[in-house]
């Protein structure tokens, strides 16, 4: 009974949707180092370069963090659709109401286009690699250490202003995901009480504009830079 | 009867005769519309015309029209028992709508609720997932002293705000999803919440959402249109309140088998 209730778990309804919540919220968790260790491009290229460096320098240990983002993304991703499409047949096909009317106190935009933002983020992500991690190689010198430019991969990926276009309009979605991903996650791990959910919605909304707007002015910041 | 506040409305109702046949809205004028009429009154006084004409009746759900029974269903322009707040179908009143106005009215609908006919669907799901464990089986025996068990009036007041519960559906309806997590999490917390529940707890959580998934109800995602929706104004704080027990119970919970010297 023990094993199957735990397989339960993982194939239940609320199961997947908490490993959807957990991986969710280590996602944020992630996208908090990202943009602090992005904030060294406004110190100067040498800063962004060590710490990309000492990164770098971690070796095999880099490759398990690396192994382990991927799986959590994967993870979230793949159970994300997997319960979409349930949802799409549970709620009786696309052609459920003739008229369908939200009550304005439930329903938001930011969680129905849940899905939509997402996949806008996975389409980024995929870009994002190629253009950055896998992008161009260029090599400098600091303190007399042979490193990767990648403060000058980064400056060039900004130069182009439908590049930066389109960044935003990813960040934004990124925004608006986590906007309702946030609370909602803690609402799916049961931790919603009247005492503090207001304020993790307030957080959430918080978190939401300060990676959107954060990710975003550092991209624009990029472009008016230049080269 | 008919008075100077006599309405006229114009209705679009979904009309199908069963599960398997093709369905449309199909228009009827409602005609002599009281104000103080409840809106299945109305539905009543539009069958009696097309009875007398010879027509079949419009199929609904409806039993104590008092708000309690959970019978009455409908999307009334697109919101489930009309989307008003804290108000069944039969609780809605024609004074909330004017002269000449137009009210689309259609089904409960989700994979769940398989349409009967017209505007009646079948919401045995509701019915089976309570069954998997929305109660206690301790032998009650007589009546005791009403403070042998202690209650904190505040609990007391949570446990019944979920108890409230008619399982009418409309969570289910107007769930993006399909899904009968509010209705699940108010029965289950309810019973978390007080001493007589919480042995069972484990075991109710996990077999209510067994029941709940295999029979078509969709994922919760967390709009809370359900909480919007309810005529008993169920907050979402009960689903929270069930995923918190389910996932105690999916790590905790442990029955031995009758080889492991269990029952």
């Amino acid at each position: 009974m023990m094993a199957a209730a735990v397989n339960h778990y993982f194939g239940s309804s609320i199961g997947r949707k908490q490993m959807v919540a957990v991986t969710g919220l280590l996602l944020c968790g992630f996208l908090v180092g990202h943009l602090a260790g992005n904030f060294l491009l406004l110190v100067g290229s040498d800063a962004f370069n060590l710490y990309a460096h000492k990164l770098f320098s971690l070796g095999p240990l880099l490759y398990v963090i690396e192994a382990g983002l991927l799986g959590i993304f994967l993870l979230h991703l793949g159970l994300a659709i997997k319960l979409n499409i349930e949802n799409i047949k549970a709620r009786g096909g696309a052609k459920r109401y003739v008229v369908k009317k939200n009550t304005g106190r439930g329903s938001t935009f930011m969680s129905d286009t849940m899905p939509w933002t997402g996949l806008i983020l996975l389409v980024f992500v995929i870009l994002h690699l190629k253009n950055l991690k896998f992008g161009t190689y260029y090599t400098t010198i600091v303190d007399g250490v042979e490193m990767r430019d990648i403060y000058k991969t980064t400056m060039e990926n900004f130069q182009d202003l439908s590049t930066v276009v389109l960044y935003v309009i990813a960040m934004s979605a990124a925004a608006l995901h986590t906007a309702h991903g946030f609370a909602s996650s803690f609402q799916s791990m049961g931790w919603n009480h009247g005492k503090y959910f207001k304020n993790v919605k307030r957080i959430g909304y918080l978190y939401a504009v300060a990676v959107g707007g954060g990710f975003s002015t550092l991209a624009i910041y990029c472009f008016l830079k230049g080269v | 009867m008919s008075s100077n506040n006599d309405m006229t409305l114009n209705l679009k109702i979904w009309r199908q005769p069963n599960g398997a046949a093709e369905g449309k809205l199909v228009d009827y004028r409602a005609e002599h519309v009281s104000p103080d009429m409840s809106f299945l009154e109305m539905i009543d006084v539009l069958n009696d015309q097309l009875v007398k004409k010879g027509e079949d009746p419009i199929a609904f759900d409806h039993d104590c029209r008092e708000g309690i029974c959970g019978m009455c269903s409908m999307m009334i322009n697109g919101k489930a028992h009309g989307g008003y707040k804290n108000t069944t179908t039969c609780q809605v009143h024609m004074r909330l709508y004017k002269d000449g106005d137009t009210i689309i009215i259609e089904p409960f609908r989700a994979k769940a609720f398989p349409l009967v006919k017209d505007l009646v669907v079948d919401r045995k799901g509701i019915d089976k997932v309570m069954m998997a464990g929305g109660f206690i089986t301790a032998n009650t025996g007589n009546a005791q002293d009403g403070n042998a068990i202690l209650i904190p009036k505040p609990v007391a007041d949570e446990a019944m705000d979920a108890a409230a519960c008619i399982g009418c559906g409309a969570c289910v309806a107007s769930c993006p999803n399909g899904s009968g997590m509010l209705f699940m999490g108010a029965k289950i917390s309810q019973l978390a919440l007080l001493p007589q529940g919480q042995p069972e707890s484990p075991r109710r959580s996990l077999n209510m959402v067994h029941t709940h998934d295999v029979n078509g109800f969709g994922n919760c995602t967390n709009h809370a249109e359900c909480e919007a929706t309810c005529p008993k104004g169920i907050s979402i704080e009960h689903i929270a309140r069930m995923n918190r027990e389910y996932l105690k119970a999916a790590f905790t919970y442990y029955e031995k088998s009758r080889s492991e010297g269990g029952a």
